[in-house]
């Protein structure tokens, strides 16, 4: 088991080097001055020149690069410009919104695309087989700030069933006891029933948005996988030795079925990650994407990179526990290792 | 032969519905099992043995589809049960191992569960004394060190070890009949004979009768008392297996039989059976689906087949028989 | 050339979803090609009294708050949207496809370093690296073509590279070899051509998700400016007026965004089921 986790982690290290040797290079490919890109848009030519020196922008390539991982190593992102507060201060608190949207969101295309996907292939050809092909189809075609946009007119401002589209609680709460980040956790622990209560329909349109565009790779893998292990010699033999249906799809197909949907989850996280970006800008969730988002809009480059950091950092790993996780499961590849 | 036979199937008639068209996989197909017979289903890939033994079994594609014909087994129709009652059924009473034990057992679950499984199911043993009698199965198939072997995956075993898992969890619950699909296929010879012995001995002990699908037909005559050649959906003749050897009566046994390699036959001398099986799609199928290869073929070929009596149990479905 | 027109007619009538795409597609096309000779109004043109009216006669789409015309603009901004998505899946394929097939032809190192650039592209979650890639080159359109086909590059690298592998001990590709035709010869004029109807798929499936990648990057923002008619920049405007209740400054670009990719999807899988039957899902 300890083998299989470190041959993993042996596998995450070039990913890792990668993101932090491409990071490094977007900023010295900004065209023109990085100096002056760096210090913002109204800055002196001496407040450049400072930046230069503070950056070690006057050094060679190799030794900006040995200075970049350094300042890395120690945790330091550089500041932004617009607050002056360390960017990786910033990100750590802004990241548990954003976990716990992305979560959330998950969580709900899981719980959807799923059974979904099972019972299209139980029942080929039916009705729910029909209704999984649209919204595999449907789902990924829809822009996911489009969508967002959409629930917030209909279920905010039409029907008025939904707080409005502005961040994570209503400003007249006043947020949880900070123990997880989570609203929704801290306000159950805390035994603070309006307050997680208010937290989930803040909470509900954005996961969904989200959870819809991600639902389609998630059911389309399920429903293939599981007709593909329904059609299999051992799936014939279990029906053949008389087991109950019940224990033929589930016990015997829908485990069998469920690794390769184990493995799409990474590309569903790829999804999931940029259009928390998108989805926190229509909501105005206060995450790492709006943070970025209107960094962007100064121009104030640093949290911009740390963001692109992070988020590769967090994909990357979020990739290795999906891998062992897998092995986990499957018994194949965790007695090969 | 006078007794109630163990399996009897009458006049089975199978179609697929492909996008091609409508496939005619069996046509009014017929034979019977007794007790503790051994009965071998020969003939080329695609002449509808292993679809015979799925019919029997109920457990066809989505895409087949029984059209006539009965399957009397233990006093009732297998045809006209339940897909709940049939389920009773499998496994308990009949049992079915297939080619390739190797993709026929579920990858992600230890072996003994899987024979842990069957007893559970079908009132064998409960939850709690399921894996001892899965280890006693394991014993008699014998597999060494069963203890161990019980707790490992089927990628952990060699081909052989997994068919008689295979075979296991077939007869866990000590079947009445048993069909054995190309068992052997896919294992080394010498495997081959292990088995092969081992399905023969485990059936003589319980007076099980068994099915035994397979393209061999040396290996059906060595191992089986009676012999029913398929071809291309039909059964064309059926016979105990000396006779058969002896004197083949339907043209197309004749030479499965003289394209079999054996003592009679040096390799050099081999026949080869001109033209393939017939597009069974098409809508003008002869009535008999040989006459388009057969040396033999006469006038009355045009007339639906008979089922003549050449012999103590020796049918044959031709016009003009050797 | 017969078999395959034969069998798109079979697929075509089996499957009136596809039929329906291509019907779309053409509409798209019409709209690229002739949306600026066909829009009633300037769709750069403000009009400060007619500013914010819902959908009428005048305006089937409504104005937005500078009082433009919708109609106008959604249909124009066509151009601009199919245009970059198409170009990013070019330059994508041009990339992919060379540096896919050479890595699987030779082998070695070059299919080390196409692996690993591909594999460190893969390890950003894509919007979010196509995001640092606008920010570092700059705010231009140029620069979201230049981002999509990057992300999208290892897709078409890894199904060339697969292709190529399986083609490189071919008899044919061995018989060009042998009758005196360079490396570099065999590989351009002999393997590119046969792995062409794939690589024809994966744009078409690839055409989509880049519509939806260009457009999510001008919504926060990257790439396209105002006053530019462009579909996400558009449903970026309407956004500030959705909590007021002027619904149709995003709903008509973002449904003309939503159809459009919608449209790419199912031809996409149409023409994979052309194509190449097996992968049919």
């Amino acid at each position: 088991m300890l083998t299989m986790l470190l041959s993993r982690l042996a596998t995450a290290i070039p990913s890792i080097v990668g993101v932090v040797v491409v990071t490094f290079m977007l900023t010295r490919l900004l065209p023109g001055d990085p100096a002056a890109y760096f210090a913002g848009l109204a800055a002196s030519p001496q407040a450049i020149a400072e930046v230069r020196t503070k950056l070690g922008l006057d050094k060679s390539l190799p030794e900006q690069f040995v200075a970049y991982v350094g300042d890395l190593l120690q945790g330091n992102l550089g500041n932004s410009l617009s607050t002056g507060q360390p960017v990786t201060f910033e990100i750590a608190t802004r990241l548990p919104a954003s976990a716990e949207l992305t979560l959330v969101a998950l969580l709900l295309a899981v719980a959807i695309a799923i059974p979904l996907g099972v019972l299209a292939a139980v029942k080929q050809g039916t009705w729910i087989d029909h209704l999984c092909r649209i919204v595999t189809t449907v789902g990924v075609s829809l822009p996911v700030f489009f969508t967002g946009l959409l629930f917030a007119y209909v279920f905010y401002y039409l029907l008025q069933w939904a707080p409005a589209p502005t961040g994570r609680l209503d400003i007249f709460l006043s947020p949880p006891t900070h123990i997880t980040g989570f609203y929704l956790i801290d306000s159950a622990l805390t035994g603070n029933a309006e307050t997680f209560w208010a937290a989930l329909r803040q909470l509900a349109l954005p996961a969904i948005s989200m959870a819809i565009f991600s639902l389609a790779p998630l059911a389309r893998m399920t429903r293939g996988s599981m007709l593909a292990v329904l059609g299999s010699d051992f799936v014939r033999t279990a029906r053949a030795s008389g087991l109950a249906p019940r224990t033929v799809v589930f016990t015997y197909a829908f485990r069998n079925a469920v690794l390769p949907v184990i493995t799409v989850l990474g590309m569903v996280f790829s999804f999931l990650l940029g259009a928390n970006v998108l989805v926190e800008t229509v909501f105005a969730w206060p995450g790492i994407g709006l943070y970025a988002v209107n960094a962007l809009i100064t121009s104030d480059y640093a949290p911009v990179q740390g963001f692109v950091l992070t988020m590769a950092v967090l994909y990357v790993t979020l990739n290795l526990a999906i891998d062992f996780v897998y092995g986990l499961v499957d018994p194949r590849v965790r007695l090969d290792s | 032969m006078t007794a109630v036979p163990t399996l009897a199937v009458d006049d089975l008639s199978v179609e697929f519905r492909t996008r091609s068209g409508v496939v005619k996989v069996l046509e009014h197909v017929g034979f019977r099992v007794d007790r503790g017979e051994k009965v071998a289903l020969v003939g080329e890939s695609g002449s509808g043995k292993s679809v015979t033994a799925f019919a029997v079994m109920g457990i066809l594609d989505a895409a087949g589809r029984v059209t006539s014909g009965r399957v009397m087994f233990g006093g009732s129709d297998l045809l006209a049960l339940s897909e709940h009652d049939l389920a009773e059924q499998r496994g308990r009473e009949l049992s079915m191992i297939f080619q390739n034990p190797r993709t026929a057992l579920n990858p992600i679950r230890r072996v003994g569960r899987q024979i842990a499984d069957v007893l559970v199911r079908h009132g064998g043993a409960t939850r709690n004394d399921a894996p001892r009698a899965a280890i006693e199965m394991l014993k008699k198939v014998r597999i060494p060190d069963p203890e161990r072997r019980a707790e490992a995956y089927p990628f952990e075993l060699s081909g052989g070890m997994c068919q008689r898992i295979m075979i296991a969890i077939a007869l866990a619950c000590r079947p009445a009949l048993l069909i054995a699909d190309e068992p052997t296929t896919g294992l080394d010879v010498t495997t081959q004979a292990v088995i092969m012995d081992l399905i023969g001995e485990l059936a003589a002990e319980s007076g099980m009768a068994t099915i035994f699908i397979t393209h061999d037909l040396a290996l059906a005559a060595e191992y089986c008392d009676r012999i029913v050649v398929m071809h291309a959906g039909h059964v064309v003749e059926a016979a105990p297996a000396r006779d058969l050897f002896s004197h083949p009566r339907h043209p197309y046994a004749a030479k499965l039989l003289a394209a079999t390699p054996g003592e009679t036959v040096a390799l050099e001398h081999l026949a080869s059976i001109p033209g393939g099986l017939p597009d069974l799609r098409r809508a003008d199928l002869p009535p008999c689906r040989y006459a388009e290869r057969c040396e033999r073929r006469t006038d009355a070929c045009a007339q639906p087949l008979p089922q003549r009596t050449v012999g103590d149990g020796h049918v044959v479905a031709c016009w003009s028989p050797l | 050339m017969l078999p395959l027109l034969r069998h798109a007619r079979y697929v075509l009538s089996g499957n009136l979803v596809t039929g329906l795409a291509f019907g779309l597609f053409a509409l798209f096309l019409f709209a690229a090609i002739l949306g600026p000779a066909l829009a009633p109004y300037n769709p750069l043109q403000s009009n400060a009294a007619m500013a914010l009216k819902p959908p009428s006669a005048a305006h089937w789409f409504g104005t937005d708050q500078l009082g433009r015309d919708i109609f106008s603009r959604v249909l124009v901004a066509t151009r601009l949207d199919l245009t970059i998505a198409f170009a990013s899946v070019v330059l994508a394929f041009f990339l992919g496809a060379l540096s896919g097939v050479a890595a699987g032809y030779f082998g070695g190192w070059t299919d080390r370093v196409v692996g690993r650039l591909a594999d460190t592209i893969m390890a950003f979650p894509l919007f979010v690296l196509a995001m640092g890639i606008v920010a570092a080159l700059g705010n231009e359109v140029i620069n979201i073509v230049i981002a999509t086909a990057i992300i999208n590059f290892p897709l078409y690298a890894r199904v060339a590279r697969a292709e190529a592998n399986v083609r490189r001990d071919a008899g044919f590709v061995e018989a060009a070899r042998l009758s005196g035709n360079g490396e570099g010869r065999v590989l351009l004029g002999h393997i590119l051509p046969n792995i062409m109807p794939i690589m024809m798929v994966q744009m078409s499936l690839t055409m989509g998700y880049a519509i939806l990648n260009a457009a999510g990057l001008s919504f926060i923002g990257l790439g396209v400016r105002p006053p530019a008619a462009e579909w996400g920049i558009m449903v970026a405007e309407g956004a500030n007026f959705i909590q007021s209740g002027e619904w149709w400054i995003a709903l008509f670009p973002g449904l003309a965004l939503m159809l459009a990719v919608f449209c790419f999807n199912l031809l996409g899988d149409g023409l994979r089921d052309i194509i190449d039957p097996r992968m049919r899902t």
